[in-house]
């Protein structure tokens, strides 16, 4: 049977522009110009969904953004399928195909839906009670729920769709297109105002330009003509750039607002490849203009979520705009005027209305008339108590309210329907006013809440403003616009307005009913199944503040955060706590207003371009040389370089032999270079690192540690006298940036009386480090003119010279504990200067190696690495390290923080080497250590921090830190792991060549 | 997100710049001479005012250049800048 629920009126749909999509699997069809909703509702389906928690049926209830029960998965198992998204938003295509959500099997059987009769043991805060214990059990119920819940699928494969970032700095930026919105924009952009207009709709004029009505007219010409005709003005002016399809998600302060443009969506698959999807705009506007309207209240009464029960403003534009008949025996439900809007516009297309509800007893407009007048029987002073159909509304119950409005009165009276339209007044969209830091009052006399406090530049226009009617609108917006853009006319003074609203209205937050509040079940966030029983619940339980009852009922907290219900939620828990709505406030409106895709927020930023990498000039060679890579910051360094049928351990015992035995070289260019200059520079030195500096000769070089002004070690590194007045410093790897960051902040803020001059210096320089007992014979090769004696060139010195003609500074330095060195040469020569390295050490085995196996070499010695070997909690102290810290300087950054009463304890975690009884048996970095296994609870000591096995030593090695290690030598301790205890014994974490031997070997 | 008119280079996008904390805070020049108490007076205690703040800002992505913002937490307004070593507004 096919209804045909189409009316010949609206001029937004091309009736000759046929587009077939399927829903759950069935074919339909729409025009252009349709939504999925207004299609669905043309071929009379209402059922849409099934609610989260309870899986009853719902339906479409609004035709905005606002919807919380039409969301629909697009394109299921594609690449492009998309969860969430608002049938009420997403424009027909060719092909298009949507899927209901939260059903299984299927939305007209679901078995999900138990829980709808299961209702009474599952209320507000029943996840939070009910799986809390055992504590162990959650993971199996987290599975259930999962299962049984879930918002739509995410997808498998990757985004096909191309996004971007762009931004726009405009002098106004008005949001929102209808009246209010086309006004100002026309307004500000003719008074020279680069100006942006952005909607979320395809179309311009909002609500108004639907409005065809006889009674509401503008200079005497019927409201929609007149705006039409403004649209078509605003089209011509040059500076106002227009968007459709564009909706602001977020208002940050300082009128900094993201904005996404949507270019495809609307548009067949076939016809989106290498084209834009969304746009994410990034505005920063002089002035901005709120004139994001309004959002029509449902009413809060038993089974008010029925499908088929839709938002009287729904109707009435699925009626003027789509041309679409929401249902043929319709009933409407209000507490105020705007719902008769809707009965003219109905009857005059023909649509059959069986009866008004109004809950207001006296009330009388010449809207009202005009109704009654057309024999529409309007029940006054009438609550809907309940309502019945599973799959649709079929029919409602009213009783009389009682003159309080807090009880009902009297005899059922019974009226069958197929759609009930409702409307419980008007609340201004003010979520955007409120992100960007706007302060909200109460206004008593219709209970909304309205913009107060600006934290911007920025205003708020008609009836996000509170402004609701049609004269108030034109009437109060020329005299906002002259104030707010300082101008002296605009071209809307003295309009001439019919409007026949009426603005009394009867706010009841919630209806009464003949029941106990216990057997209801009225919904005030549909998306969440959260009733009225679930809120008042909440208060029960001890609840006060509405943001614990909103995260202890989920309402407001679903993809549409509670656009409709909200302020039913307040209201409810402002009557039966006693408290005034104004001195409750609201919860807070976080970004995004809509939901955002992630490639949205990505924007281009995806694959190899989602962060930026470091490589060094050598890079290309460890690539040619199948190196693996480690990322370390934003570096990829070369980890470790495996040799056909290698696995990590052994590419990385080979490597550590070969650097021990004969030679190693190692790319060491990203470690942070630090050029510093100046006369003070030897002064400050002394006070960012521990040890002296001011009598390091010129050529020479010197291990330095640098903590934080709390005394926790913060960086090391070997810093070089180049000249009386120049040094150069290397930083960790990962800490380059930051230390800098820190020497720069001393000396601009502390000590600006220094003559000290700090250049980063780190991309400049390729620095190889060739080791070994064969990396003199290999480096004097190509440096043949240099001494390489030990009295010429010691360890711990400095050269600088030339390789060829090229000129490089050598430094005789080890982090291995090996005769070694490292050249540095101008960054472009780096890849060469390797070659060179690798060629003249082809006799000696020369073996490249990554970063593992720098770790493990400099392990055997105990040498730290910071970040590794420490945290943010270590002194030098607890590394063993005294040696480091001067005794006798005055002061350096950190000094006095090494005897306060925490860091001089005796029982700090201290830093030690660790032995494995078993020595083929290697600690797991991260393990915790214990002394006693029995003690209950058992006491944690420490953890490993670093552990290998040494193939130097044949035994395995780790550092760790043990509370009071120091004082433990010898000791033995336990290593607990999940199916077995390793035996450990506490020793120097120096194991290799105590006596230093192998530098000057 | 802010715009600050950084005292070196004029106004640019908050993502620029690194707040740094409480501003006006001097570290002691003779920190050896001080009691733990006074140590930690000095390196732990911070005012964290809700209201109007004197903080230090530096201009990371730009001149590197720190320097102080009177700034209100409470609505984020920014009151003034000025240099390191230059007085404070009078309120
Ligand atoms: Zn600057």
């Amino acid at each position: 049977m096919i209804k045909n629920l189409r009316v010949k009126t609206s001029k937004f749909i091309d009736e000759t522009y046929k587009i077939s999509f399927k829903f759950n699997g069935t074919t339909y069809y729409g025009y252009k110009g349709d939504t999925l909703a207004s299609a669905l509702l043309a071929n009379d389906i209402h059922l849409v969904g099934r609610s989260f928690k309870y899986h009853r049926p719902r339906g479409i209830m609004t035709a905005g953004s606002e919807e919380p029960n039409a969301i629909v998965q697009l394109h299921s198992n594609t690449s492009r399928t998309e969860p969430n998204v608002r049938a009420t938003e997403i424009e027909i295509y060719e092909g298009l195909e949507a899927l209901s959500q939260n059903c299984w099997p299927s939305v007209k059987f679901d078995i999900g839906g138990i829980n709808n009769f299961l209702s009474p043991i599952l209320p507000a805060g029943f996840y939070y009670k009910t799986f809390m214990w055992p504590a162990n059990f959650w993971e199996k119920y987290e599975y259930f729920i999962r299962k049984s819940a879930g918002l739509g699928k995410s997808p498998t494969e990757s985004d096909p769709d191309v996004y971007e970032h762009k931004y726009i700095h405009c002098d106004v930026l008005v949001i929102g297109a209808g009246i209010s919105g086309i006004m100002a924009a026309k307004t500000a952009a003719k008074n020279g105002f680069k100006t942006l207009l952005v909607d979320e709709k395809p179309y311009l004029g909002g609500s108004t330009i639907y409005q065809n009505s006889e009674h509401f007219k503008i200079n005497n010409q019927i409201s929609s003509s007149w705006l039409e005709k403004e649209i078509n003005e605003i089209k011509k002016i040059n500076n106002l750039e227009i968007k459709t399809r564009t909706s602001v998600a977020a208002f940050h302060g300082y009128n900094f607002l993201l904005a996404r443009e949507n270019l495809t969506d609307h548009l067949p698959l076939e016809n989106r490849d290498n084209k834009t999807r969304h746009r994410l705009l990034k505005i920063r506007a002089k002035k901005v203009i709120n004139a994001t309207g309004s959002l029509e209240r449902p009413l809060i009464f038993d089974n008010n979520d029925r499908p088929g029960i839709m938002l009287s403003s729904a109707i009435e534009k699925y009626a003027n705009l789509f041309g679409v008949v929401c249902g043929e025996k319709n009933v409407l439900f209000t507490n105020n005027d705007s719902v008769y809007e809707t009965a003219i516009c109905l009857y005059q297309k023909g649509i059959n209305i069986e009866a008004i509800i109004d809950n207001r007893e006296n009330v009388d407009s010449k809207l009202i008339k005009e109704t009654e007048k057309n024999n529409i029987k309007v029940y006054k002073g009438y609550t809907v108590v309940n309502t019945s159909g599973y799959k649709r509304i079929n029919k409602i119950s009213i009783m009389q309210l009682s003159k309080d409005g807090q009880k009902v009165v009297g005899s059922k009276i019974v009226i069958a329907c197929d759609c009930l339209g409702i409307s419980g007044g008007w609340t201004p969209a003010v979520h955007l006013f409120t992100q960007s830091g706007g302060k909200l009052k109460f206004r008593d006399e219709d209970q909304v809440f309205i913009p107060n406090i600006y934290p911007s530049n920025q205003i708020s226009l008609g009836s996000c403003n509170g402004d609701f009617t049609l004269d108030e609108i034109l009437t109060n917006i020329p005299k906002a616009l002259k104030d707010f853009l300082d101008i002296n006319k605009t071209d809307y003074e003295n309009l001439e307005v019919q409007s026949s609203f009426n603005k009394s209205k009867r706010n009841i937050w919630l209806l009464p009913s003949d029941k106990v509040i216990g057997r209801t079940k009225s919904f005030v966030d549909y998306q969440n199944d959260a009733t009225a029983k679930d809120i008042k619940l909440a208060l029960r339980e001890g609840f006060r503040s509405i943001e614990h009852v909103k995260r202890y009922t989920t309402t407001g907290m679903g993809t549409d955060q509670g656009k409709l219900g909200n302020m039913h939620a307040l209201g409810i828990i402002s009557e039966t706590a006693g408290s005034k709505m104004g001195e409750l406030g609201t919860t807070t409106f976080r970004p995004p207003y809509t939901p955002l895709t992630f490639g949205t927020i990505v924007g281009r930023n995806v694959g190899e371009y989602f962060d930026i990498f470091r490589k060094t000039p050598i890079h290309e060679w460890h690539v040619q040389n199948k190196a693996e890579f480690e990322n370390v910051g934003q570096w990829k360094r070369a980890w470790y370089y495996p040799k056909e049928g290698e696995n990590m351990y052994d590419a990385v015992q080979r490597e550590s032999k070969a650097a021990r035995d004969s030679a190693g070289i190692l790319d060491a260019s990203t470690l942070g270079k630090i050029d510093i200059q100046g006369t003070d520079a030897s002064e400050f030195l002394n006070r960012v690192y521990t040890n002296a500096w001011n009598k390091l000769a010129i050529g020479k070089c010197r291990y330095g540690l640098m903590l934080n002004e709390d005394g926790m070690v913060y960086d090391d590194g070997v810093t070089t006298r180049l000249g009386e007045n120049h040094y150069i410093m290397t930083t960790t790897t990962g800490g380059a940036a930051t230390v800098l960051g820190k020497l720069e902040d001393y000396l601009q803020t502390e000590w600006p009386e220094l003559d000290v001059y700090l250049t980063s210096v780190t991309d400049h320089y390729a620095t190889v480090s060739v080791c070994g007992p064969n990396s003199k014979k290999i480096v004097s090769q190509l440096i043949p003119d240099l001494d390489f004696s030990d009295e010429n060139f010691p360890h711990m010195s400095f050269k600088n010279t030339k390789i060829g003609k090229i000129k490089c500074r050598v430094m005789r330095i080890s982090f291995t504990g090996e005769h070694s060195y490292e050249i540095n040469v101008q960054a472009n020569y780096g890849k060469s200067l390797w070659e060179k390295c690798m060629e003249a050490g082809k006799e000696f085995n020369i073996t490249p190696y990554g970063t593992e196996t720098m770790h493990l070499l400099r392990a055997e010695k105990g040498f730290i690495i910071v970040g590794q070997d420490t945290d943010a909690t270590m002194t030098p102290i607890d590394l063993q390290m005294d040696w480091i810290v001067s005794k006798k300087k005055y002061d350096f950054i950190g000094k006095r923080s090494l005897y306060r009463s925490d860091t001089i304890r005796e029982d700090r975690k201290q830093l030690v080497g660790l032995l494995t009884e078993n020595p083929n048996e290697v600690l797991e970095e991260g393990a915790q250590i214990v002394a006693d296994i029995n003690k209950s609870p058992i006491e944690m000591l420490g953890h490993v921090t670093s552990s290998y096995y040494s193939p130097n030593l044949k035994k395995s090695i780790a550092l760790g830190v043990v509370r009071g290690g120091k004082n433990m030598m010898g000791q033995k301790l336990i290593i607990p792991m999940e199916n077995k205890q390793i035996n450990v014994t506490v020793a120097d974490p120096v194991f290799l060549d105590k006596e230093n031997k192998r530098l000057n070997a | 997100m802010f715009i600050i008119n950084c005292p070196y280079c004029g106004e640019r996008e908050q993502s620029e710049f690194k707040a740094g904390g409480e501003a006006h805070i001097v570290r002691p020049k003779q920190p050896t001479e001080l009691s733990d108490d006074e140590w930690a007076e000095y390196l732990f205690m911070r005012k964290n005012i809700k209201g109007i703040q004197f903080e230090r800002w530096v201009h990371t992505h730009g001149c590197r250049k720190w320097f102080n913002m009177v700034r209100d937490t409470s609505n984020d307004e920014i009151k003034a800048v000025y240099k390191m070593g230059e007085k404070p507004p009078a309120k």
